[in-house]
């Protein structure tokens, strides 16, 4: 009986980030225009798979995904033992324009979720020009915090545990079981700190407020699409951030939360297919 | 309340929930609009579930919510905002007072242990 191979191929490079070299693990599948996938806070690349086997994507663009320092396969930079590992503006973007340049990415689409979600909106702001199109998930450029982060990382609560179960009322009810739990396993198998360290952007350096109506849908198109259980970065977040963007083009998803493209593979391709042809015709490929 | 009444049998009968629950030993409190109910659990099994206000009755950590909020997160498939016990905090549905620590710790066996009711609609039919 032959294996049932996939696609994907998966790959280490070495990133300078910080002055600091990484070891980065990514995925790769497809070929045609670059997608460059961000996952969500205290997860990994894992996330986007179901993207990544999906021939309607992968025959016009060759999907990328790699999962951050200190998350999925790649290893925090040496020394992490002796520091709390927090995650900035700065740091984040510097990693996302890194990887493209690293794989020497003619002007990639990036698509992010959450923090993902919330970077791409910074990458409108501050480099507009190096990119196709973008593509935020679950993003804004606030959110109210709704719990203490300080959970996330203390000798008395297993902290995989938390994170998971934190998460679990993200997403939406009508999410097929096996893939609720498969999102929920990787919040499991999180470093200690991680998530925690991620939310520094998301709740303390990240607030993109002040600087939103600095981004030009004219120079790189905006898109947005946020599922309707998302009470994290609820739907209203997403309309409120897109007021302040001109041309920015939101999507509501119905039976979708905070992990549409993990949680519900699915629903989420009926509403992420249009996107990327538009994309795609816009392009000329 | 009669659905609420009724969670010592749906816990018992969700023989995962309980598995998962095996290290919950505790008194807590559930608030229905006014009316408190004093839940104890021992290892994972709702052992009593008592009518209150029951006066300096023990409990380590208190739920609450408006009769409208536990209603709507009840239902099979709740509505956006109202299916999970933190998006009720977070819209102001809800409140979750005293030490956290051992509902945190168990975080999903409590929410699923709220949650149970649902299963209800589905017995019903």
């Amino acid at each position: 009986m032959p294996a049932k191979l996939e696609p994907i191929v998966g790959r280490y490079m070495t990133l300078a980030l910080g002055g600091r070299e990484h070891r980065v693990y990514f995925e790769d599948a497809g070929a045609g225009i670059p997608l460059v996938c961000l996952h969500t806070a205290g997860a990994d690349g894992r996330q986007f798979r179901h993207l990544m086997l999906d021939e309607a994507i992968t025959s016009h663009y060759r999907v990328l995904a790699f999962d951050m320092p200190w998350h999925g396969k790649s290893l925090p930079p040496e020394g992490w033992q002796r520091e709390e590992y927090r995650l900035t503006t700065a740091a984040y973007t510097e990693m996302v324009i890194a990887f493209c340049e690293a794989l020497e990415l003619q002007r990639p689409v990036v698509m992010g979720c959450s923090i993902g979600g919330r970077i791409v909106l910074n990458l409108a702001i501050e480099h507009a020009a190096r990119f196709r199109a973008l593509i935020g998930l679950e993003a804004a450029d606030f959110q109210q915090p709704w719990y203490d982060t300080a959970w996330l990382n203390r000798p008395d609560v297993h902290g995989g545990e938390v994170c998971a179960a934190l998460v679990s009322g993200l997403i939406a009810p009508q999410s097929p079981d096996v893939s609720r739990h498969e999102t929920l396993w990787m919040y499991k198998q999180g470093g200690p700190g991680v998530f925690k360290g991620d939310l520094y952007f998301y709740r303390v350096d990240g607030d993109l407020r002040p600087r939103i109506g600095a981004i030009d849908t004219k120079v790189c198109p905006l898109y947005l699409l946020t599922g309707e259980y998302d009470f994290s970065c609820a739907p209203d977040d997403t309309l409120r951030t897109a007021k302040s963007i001109a041309g920015a083009e939101v999507t509501v998803m119905k039976e979708c939360g905070h992990f549409p493209m993990s949680e519900n593979p699915a629903q989420f391709r009926r509403y992420i297919l249009p996107v990327l042809d538009k994309i795609r015709e816009a392009s000329g490929s | 309340m009669a659905q609420f009444e009724q969670l010592p049998r749906l816990v018992d009968d969700d023989v995962d929930l309980v598995r998962r629950g095996a290290w919950v030993d505790l008194q807590f409190q559930v608030g229905l609009g006014a009316v408190p109910y004093h839940l104890t659990v021992a290892r994972g099994r709702i052992t009593s579930l008592d009518r209150g206000p029951i006066l300096m009755r023990c409990s380590r950590f208190q739920v609450s919510a408006t009769a409208e909020g536990w209603r709507r997160f009840w239902h099979p498939v709740p509505e956006p905002g109202w299916h999970d016990l933190l998006a009720l905090t977070k819209r102001g549905a809800a409140r979750i007072d005293g030490d956290l620590q051992p509902l945190l710790a168990n975080l999903q066996y409590f929410k699923d242990v709220l949650a149970a009711p649902r299963r209800l609609a589905s017995e019903a039919r």
